[in-house]
């Protein structure tokens, strides 16, 4: 009985850190979009953790009205395109072309990589656990370049782009069933690195 | 939080449990030949570290080409010629009796001499004198199956043969590469990791292992030399670093590369490290495996739309198509000299993935396997006649069995813990 316990707090201690990956990630992400909008905008904002701070840009728009609804815009624009926060796409059955639904979310992702060349991406292809772990080694690489030549055609530097298969290996959940499979049909889109740009 | 973390790194130790592997029969073959191992003779003040006679017993049981009497079911246990009085035998209908002893010599190892006896011509067929230190009992056992094995059907036995997997815990985060014998016993964890481990494929000589091993930044493979551990790192070239395999002569390995933007397949020379780019196609190739002339390979490409096995001649290039029949079909081995493909099939989109054999030369496929799910990673023993493979069953990944005519099965469950890619080791001596 006892691996099984222990097995069950390792299944933690993955989620959590996966978890604690996602914050990391999240946070460098919200850093690198109030780097950027630290030089499009004029001056507040970006030290909004200082009490001080949070005074002044709370006192400026009972001044001037009009000011304040121009960097609400700036803001809805340029930094919460929520599209960016989804960075998973998922794949037909033995397929690597990206489905339409998914355009979308990769022009987001596009349009940020554009605007931001410092930032770079790895692209993650994985497999359900259907087929051979060597061929599905390979088409999680064709799924990760085919997400990968869609952001080359929409502008972005090829040197902003990197990828890596990991096959059926490190599936998202754990099953047999197609409500999972699907689920594991999918490449990553990690930002590799943060923007500093300010 | 600290504690916390050290606490778990020592229980991530502890899972590295090991998988121990038993061996259940679900079928063998009608007309399967009918033995009797009597229990072996022993004088010794202490138990024998080893029960040779059940290690006979239920390695020629696992063939499903003998069907072996229970000693409790026997009239007498007899040592000596003197004693066997045939008659009881027929009457049991038993073909064939093995007798045997086990004596210490002077110099403290032990000798085990045994006799093969046909019931019906009432006349030895085999007697042998083998010694052994009290390790090596179990490396006897199954040198005696193959001698028996051998001397019945008139293939050589595989009981001494090694094979080597991957165990894994349900959460994919620990990963072993293990060798064991051919029935699961011994298991000795030969490489650990938190990366995933697959592609085994063992050297013709049986002393290195060539695997991949998919790190963050991509797959790489290694060769790793069993006897000293050492691992040598063959290839970390961008993209898709895998499916390694040594050529016949052990000298050459075949693998998948993808820095050119496409999985090809390559052969490296490992001594003077001199690479040859194999195919050159814009769809997949992969899971190369060498033809037994070492001037062919044969190999999964989707070059057709879906997988399908094809022949590529190293010397002129021509490549082949060899499979047509299915909608998929991968990770080919060749079994009995090249005569027979047996690969990972399905033969329409949606129906399940199952271990096939093809006869080459007549071009009829036959599926094997019928019982598991998601059948993957067949690796066929040396003498062509079994065929290990993984599959799901009871929503666990196991290794199961099968023969290459499909008449025999057997799973090899795991007491705990995944297990997946056997591989097949060669004949050892």
């Amino acid at each position: 009985m006892g691996p099984i316990f222990k097995l069950e707090y390792i299944y933690e201690f993955r989620v959590m850190s996966m978890q604690l990956n996602k914050l990391f990630a999240l946070s460098v992400f919200s850093l690198a979009i109030m780097g950027c909008e630290s030089t499009s905008s004029i001056s507040d904002g970006t030290a909004s953790t200082n009490g001080a701070v949070i005074e002044e840009s709370q006192t400026q728009p009972i001044g001037d009205n009009g000011s304040v609804d121009v960097v609400t815009e700036e803001r809805t624009e340029s930094v919460a395109d929520p599209l960016l926060e989804q960075k998973v796409i998922y794949f037909g059955y033995d397929r690597a072309e990206i489905l339409p639904e998914f355009k979308e979310i990769l022009n987001a992702h596009a349009k940020f990589l554009v605007a931001n060349p410092q930032s770079s991406i790895v692209f993650e292809g994985h497999c359900d656990e259907r087929g051979t772990v060597e061929y599905n080694l390979a088409l999680g690489e064709r799924r990760a370049n085919s997400v990968k030549s869609y952001l080359i055609v929409q502008g972005v530097s090829p040197s902003q782009l990197d990828s890596v298969s990991f096959g059926e290996e490190r599936p998202a959940m754990i099953g047999s069933e197609e409500s999972i499979w699907s689920q594991n049909r999918r490449a990553e889109i990690n930002y590799r690195t943060a923007v500093a740009n300010y | 939080m600290m504690i916390r973390f050290i606490w778990l790194c020592l229980l991530l130790v502890s899972v590295s449990a090991k998988a121990e592997l038993t061996i259940e029969i679900t079928q063998g073959i009608a007309s399967s030949i009918p033995i009797s191992i009597v229990p072996m003779k022993w004088d010794g003040a202490t138990e024998l570290p080893e029960n040779i006679g059940s290690i006979v017993r239920s390695d020629l049981e696992r063939s499903g080409h003998f069907s072996v009497l229970s000693p409790d079911d026997m009239l007498s246990h007899p040592s000596e010629l003197e004693d066997v009085y045939f008659r009881d035998w027929r009457l049991l209908k038993q073909e064939y009796v093995v007798i045997a002893q086990i004596k210490l010599n002077g110099q403290g190892q032990y000798q085990i001499r045994y006799q093969l006896f046909d019931v019906f011509n009432e006349r030895e067929v085999l007697t042998q004198t083998l010694t052994a230190k009290a390790s090596q009992l179990r490396d006897i056992a199954h040198r005696i199956s193959d001698e028996i094995y051998e001397q019945l059907t008139g293939i050589r036995g595989v009981f001494s043969t090694k094979i080597a997997y991957v165990t894994t815990n349900p959460m994919r985060t620990h990963f072993n590469l293990a060798i064991a014998d051919s029935d699961g016993a011994r298991e000795k964890v030969v490489m650990s990791s938190k990366y995933s481990i697959f592609s085994p494929a063992w050297s013709p000589d049986g002393k290195r292992l060539a695997y991949v091993l998919l790190e963050d930044s991509g797959s790489k493979v290694y060769v790793q030399d069993l006897a000293t551990g050492d691992k040598q790192l063959v290839s970390a070239n961008k993209g898709i670093n895998s499916a390694p395999a040594f050529s016949p002569d052990g000298n050459k390995l075949a693998l998948v590369l993808s820095k050119d933007g496409n999985p090809e397949i390559y052969v490296v020379d490992l001594t003077t490290r001199h690479w040859i780019r194999v195919t050159n196609h814009y769809a997949i190739d992969t899971e190369p495996n060498w033809m037994p002339d070492g001037q062919h390979i044969i190999f999964t490409s989707g070059r057709a739309g879906k997988p399908q096995i094809y022949r590529v001649s190293l010397e002129s290039g021509y490549i082949e198509r060899l499979t047509f029949e299915g909608s998929y079909n991968a990770r080919a081995r060749l079994a009995q000299d090249g005569r027979f493909l047996v690969m990972v099939h399905q033969s329409a989109k949606g129906e399940p993935f199952r271990i096939a054999s093809m006869d080459l030369t007549r071009g009829l496929l036959q599926i094997l396997t019928s019982d598991t799910f998601l059948d993957e990673s067949p690796s066929v023993s040396p003498n062509g006649v079994m065929v290990m493979y993984a599959a799901k069953y009871n929503k666990r990944s196991i290794l199961a069995a099968v023969s290459v005519d499909g008449d025999v099965k057997f799973l090899v469950p795991s007491k705990s813990g995944d297990v997946r890619e056997p591989a097949w080791g060669p004949y050892l001596n």
